[in-house]
């Protein structure tokens, strides 16, 4: 496995030179949204005849969903362009395969890179959340995990489809974009048609929103093993496929 | 022509070597040898099936049948372990530009696993060689085409390898930037590195080979030192006639006058072994070429007569 830490290694080399902006906007986003939906659309809920989503004020049960969203999102840019980028327009791989570094390297190493950039922008969100107060349990430190986790059942498959450029707009406007809307972050999904909620439950961002969600605010779901499962089996048979996308691609 | 290395101090041992793509074959059962501190040329047009050969060589592409040996080693078997002691130069620059020159070097080197403070002296030095070291703080991107080549050659280096592919080394530099390159291959094959190259540059091949072969449309139609092949498939010098455009002369009008004779587009080759004597004959039969001018045999003409085309089209 150390060529995969070596993988590792090129791209903290390389985010050495970036970090300072993905950082300051790791904190931006969560502060924009949480200010912007929780306080200001929060305030009309809780003047309202509900007060309450969930049992909790509105911004305490959209941070950990907006929580996993984020990491959904990150991940879905991580596993478009720049794969592509390094697999075909710079051939960063090639240059890579060249040395002692393997494709199992590389898949290693990208989606342990991947998780690595979910847990630092997952970190900055949640403290973002222990400042607006959202964070109601120890057990919440666990959403950060669930981020992750999140990021790379989502992350996987998508690398996995890599083929040409121009299906990473089509699974932005058509999944994560609805996902993001519909998924459960902004309002409880059972409040969707069944129909709806039916399609949503297929996917890893409810599982991921409703763990994130339990943990962030101490009410511990009893299907908690199966969001857990779900997200796990995304990943993992993610990860697998997008083994046999990079070996099919690279050594043809 | 030079006798082939033998099998036993061979670093690349190749027989009946193929390699299939869905409904093509690139590479159609090659035989070839390459000896410690030899430079071996594939000299071929583009799509002759070196850069596949050379894929192969450099394990990242599996035959498809024949038989293999680099270093010794299967390359299905221990391609990590073969590749660790191979230098490689791909036909596009592969380099980081996301990094500085510099780290461009360090990273690599770290791929093999090469400690960081031995990884940045070699840094240094192999910057010296290419003649980029002022330039290590710089972005990839501002280098010019020939710096670029010259660092990737830089980075196929620092694990200081005992075989060296290169696939093109030069295509698309200026000529200033190209014999840069040479020069720097030259020295290193005096340092006894193991060079492989592919070029369709026949004054390439000449400059750096010691032997070569010719490839076409997936299989070897030639090979020897450049001086054999053009001894044996040409003649010592080469009359090029030029003739207004629509008054070429009928080919019997040159009868007699060369040893072969090839019509192309733009002009006439006469092979004969004294050219200015055959320029004085093409005159007292009445011939007027607009322009005549006497070269001695390159590998293009031996391409030319095992093919019957031309090297770069």
């Amino acid at each position: 496995m150390t060529g995969a830490l070596r993988v590792l290694e090129h791209h903290l080399t390389v985010y050495r030179r970036t970090w300072k902006g993905s950082v300051f906007m790791s904190f931006v986003s969560p502060v924009l949204f949480l200010t912007a939906m929780g306080l200001g659309l929060g305030s009309l809920i809780s003047r309202g005849p509900v007060r309450t989503v969930d049992g909790v004020s509105y911004v305490a049960f959209l941070a950990p969903g907006l929580l996993a969203a984020t990491a959904m999102q990150s991940a879905y840019v991580e596993t478009t362009y720049p794969i592509m980028a390094r697999m075909q327009w710079l051939r960063t791989y090639d240059g890579m395969l060249a040395t002692p570094i393997r494709v199992l390297d590389v898949l290693a190493g990208e989606f342990g890179w991947l998780a690595v950039r979910l847990a630092l922008s997952s970190c900055a969100f949640f403290l973002v959340m222990v400042l607006f107060g959202t964070v109601h349990s120890g057990l919440g430190l666990l959403a950060i995990v669930v981020a992750v986790l999140t990021g790379l059942a989502f992350g996987a498959p998508i690398f996995a489809t890599q083929r040409t450029d121009t299906s990473f707009a089509l699974i932005g406007r058509l999944l994560i974009t609805p996902l993001f809307l519909l998924g459960g972050v902004f309002f409880p999904i059972h409040q969707l048609p069944q129909l709806v909620q039916g399609i949503a439950w297929t996917t890893p961002l409810a599982h991921g929103v409703a763990l994130a969600r339990g943990l962030a605010v101490g009410a511990a779901s009893p299907t908690a093993g199966i969001h857990l499962a779900v997200l796990l089996a995304y990943a993992a048979i993610g990860i697998v496929a997008a083994g046999i996308t990079l070996q099919r691609r690279l050594v043809p | 022509m030079a006798t082939p290395a033998t099998d036993a101090n061979a670093l690349i041992h190749a027989r009946g070597l193929t390699k299939r793509f869905a409904n093509l074959t690139a590479v159609d059962a090659i035989d070839f040898d390459v000896g410690r501190g030899e430079a071996f040329g594939f000299l071929g047009p583009n799509g002759a099936g070196k850069t596949s050969t050379m894929r192969m060589i450099g394990c990242v592409s599996s035959p498809s049948a024949g038989t293999l040996r680099v270093l010794g080693m299967d390359p299905d078997q221990n391609g990590p372990r073969i590749r660790a002691r191979l230098g490689v130069v791909p036909q596009s620059d592969t380099l980081d530009v996301e990094l500085h020159v510099d780290e461009n070097l360090l990273t690599y080197a770290r791929y093999f696993g090469i400690r960081r403070d031995v990884a940045k002296r070699r840094a240094e030095q192999l910057l010296d060689f290419v003649q980029l070291r002022d330039r290590a703080r710089d972005e990839v991107e501002f280098l010019s085409g020939g710096m670029k080549r010259r660092l990737t050659i830089a980075r196929a280096l620092v694990n200081e390898p005992e075989l060296l592919l290169l696939d093109e080394p030069t295509t698309g530099l200026d000529p200033q930037a190209r014999h840069l390159v040479w020069d720097r291959l030259y020295r290193l094959k005096q340092q006894g590195v193991t060079i492989v190259l592919t070029t369709h540059y026949m004054d390439e091949a000449e400059q750096l080979c010691d032997r070569l072969v010719v490839m076409d449309k997936a299989k070897i139609v030639a090979f020897g030192s450049p001086r054999s092949l053009i001894d044996q498939y040409s003649t010592r010098e080469v009359l090029e006639l030029r003739f207004p455009i629509d008054s070429t002369p009928a080919l019997d009008k040159l009868d007699g006058l060369a040893d072969r004779i090839e019509v192309l587009p733009d002009r006439v080759l006469l092979y004969t072994d004294d050219g200015e004597a055959g320029a004085v004959a093409v005159h007292s039969r009445g011939l007027q070429p607009e322009s005549s001018l006497v070269r001695r045999s390159t590998l293009e003409d031996v391409f030319l007569r095992l093919t019957g085309r031309s090297l770069i089209e």
